[in-house]
């Protein structure tokens, strides 16, 4: 008896210590950002594009990769919708019957999901030149669009299996074709096509590797697919590998609004996913 | 019984994967009459009910053989149009599934895929069969509600509603009371009765006393075979087969 109560004991101070290095740890790095980038943050640092060159610049702002932080992110998220929600379907509603060919894609899509951004960036960066195209705003989105396809699969796919098969045979039996179906079932997890679109953005927005080569880096907003974009993930890279000390603080401040960009598409799709989900059955 | 019934099983065998569902179901369904298909759970019920509108071709590795004369039609024939088929029958599932959008959209679905776009026509649609299902004076006031506020008795006459929209000629109920509390099974029960003027009704019911109170014929299935049809008093009072007789008094279930 005393052995399991100590047994109980232990696992729940396991847990409570596991819980609180999980929320430390991330109100220390929120935390840091804020006291090291808050000095160095002002109205021009999200309203400026860089004054003075960027490696050495101190001053203007951040406002060239915030756009094009934006336009990477929101490019390749649309862009990774318009490919992966077709995919999705056919796997869960057109492939019933052959699961061996579903099983198989779903291997493919969670080896693509774990292989690092850099492979895609490489591999972007491979086709621009067979392509001939320049670093640019359009290649930085064509390379996180195949980052964030196998997430947004793979989110899709989940989200439509939870969808009761009952619901799939009440449209079919009242003679609705597959895609009319299908489009039920999309009704059905547009909540979770907002939770996809979360995932996918946070990780296109937060990611430097694939867009190093494939995007450049320019202190201008691009004005068209064809000039290079900078992205934040890049500033801060650049900003922090600063030797001076005021252009290392800067790159807290991007950091910060990068955080800031992440939590307002956060609070957003979420806001999104509930004012959608009032016809979801449960 | 009619001379022309609108289901006609001949020689159906189904099987998943290795094992046999169902085993030679010969079986004509009288028209305009309410069928119960009881039996055991897992001896075929639901799959039977389930290869009169084909939607067992959802299922992983099915092989089916035999025949299913819908209005002398065979739906296993590879050049029917299976949409065509299933809109001659609505499902009622065991738990209400309302489509994820209003209570209106839910009834106007079936008749919009199938071509019906004016309003004043969808408007008639909807008020009819919510008036059928005695559902009318409780929702409309508020059609344009998500389907999901309604209560789950009220959804399942909603997707009763649905699915005499398309105006179907049999209704196939599968277990379709049995989430419900005992006042909306009532009224679900009562719904069937009244409604066999107009259509054919085939039931999957585990339970005796409700096909007992709802049906004109029973079948007994028992491990994929029909062991016994019959006028529901007859197989349940006199039962000729062995296996009939201790599932009807409680000795097997």
């Amino acid at each position: 008896m005393i052995r399991r109560k100590l047994e109980e004991s232990f696992f729940r101070v396991l847990m409570v210590l596991a819980t609180i290095i999980v929320a430390g740890s991330f109100f220390l790095i929120v935390g840091t950002i804020f006291y090291k980038g808050m000095p160095f943050m002002n109205w021009d640092m999200v309203t400026k594009i860089p004054g003075g060159g960027f490696y050495i610049g101190k001053e203007g702002g951040v406002l060239n990769a915030i756009i094009g932080s934006l336009y990477v992110a929101g490019g390749a998220t649309v862009l990774g919708l318009i490919i992966s929600i077709p995919v999705a379907i056919y796997i869960n509603m057109y492939m019933n019957g052959k699961n061996y060919v579903a099983t198989g894609l779903r291997i493919a899509f969670d080896v693509l999901f774990g292989i690092p951004s850099i492979v895609y960036g490489a591999f972007g960066f491979f086709i621009m030149i067979y392509l001939g195209i320049r670093a640019s705003l359009l290649g930085g989105i064509l390379a996180v669009t195949l980052l964030v396809i196998p997430i947004l699969v793979r989110t899709l796919d989940e989200v439509i299996q939870t969808v009761p098969k009952e619901l799939r045979d009440a449209a079919l039996s009242l003679g609705a074709t597959r895609w009319e179906m299908s489009k039920v079932v999309l009704r059905q997890i547009l909540p979770g096509i907002f939770t996809a679109i979360l995932l996918s953005f946070g990780r296109a927005i937060g990611d430097v590797a694939s867009v190093l080569f494939t995007a450049g880096f320019s202190d201008n907003i691009p004005t068209s697919l064809h000039q290079p974009a900078a992205t934040l993930p890049l500033a801060i890279f650049f900003q922090l590998s600063s030797p001076i000390e005021e252009v290392q603080g800067r790159a807290y401040a991007s950091a910060l609004i990068l955080t800031i960009v992440v939590l307002i598409i956060t609070i957003f799709s979420s806001v999104l996913a509930k004012r959608f989900s009032k016809n979801k059955i449960q | 019984m009619t001379d022309n019934p609108h289901i006609s099983i001949q020689h159906l065998n189904v099987q998943i994967g290795n094992h046999a569902i169902l085993k030679d179901i010969t079986l004509n369904i009288p028209n305009k009459k309410v069928i119960s298909i009881i039996g055991p759970s897992g001896c075929g019920k639901t799959t039977l009910l389930k290869s009169f509108n084909r939607l067992l071709d959802d299922t992983a590795d099915v092989k089916v053989t035999g025949k299913v004369l819908v209005d002398g039609e065979n739906i296993y024939d590879p050049n029917v149009e299976v949409t065509h088929i299933r809109k001659k029958m609505g499902l009622l599932s065991q738990r209400p599934y309302p489509l994820p959008m209003s209570i209106y959209d839910n009834v106007a679905y079936g008749p919009r895929i199938h071509g019906t776009r004016k309003k004043k026509d969808l408007d008639e649609i909807v008020e009819t069969q919510l008036k059928a299902t005695g559902l009318w004076n409780e929702v409309k006031d508020r059609l344009h509600a998500p389907a999901t506020r309604l209560s789950i008795g009220q959804q399942q006459r909603l997707c009763l509603a649905r699915g005499l929209a398309v105006e179907p000629e049999i209704i196939l109920g599968d277990e379709s009371t049995s989430a419900l509390d005992p006042v909306s099974t009532s009224i679900i029960e009562d719904l069937f009765v009244s409604l066999k003027e107009k259509y054919t009704i085939v039931l999957v019911t585990h339970i005796l006393r409700q096909a007992r109170r709802v049906s004109d014929y029973i079948v007994f299935v028992y491990m994929g075979k029909i062991i016994e049809f019959g006028p529901t008093e007859e197989l349940l009072l006199n039962p000729k087969e062995e296996l009939t007789k201790e599932y009807v008094k409680g000795f097997i279930s």
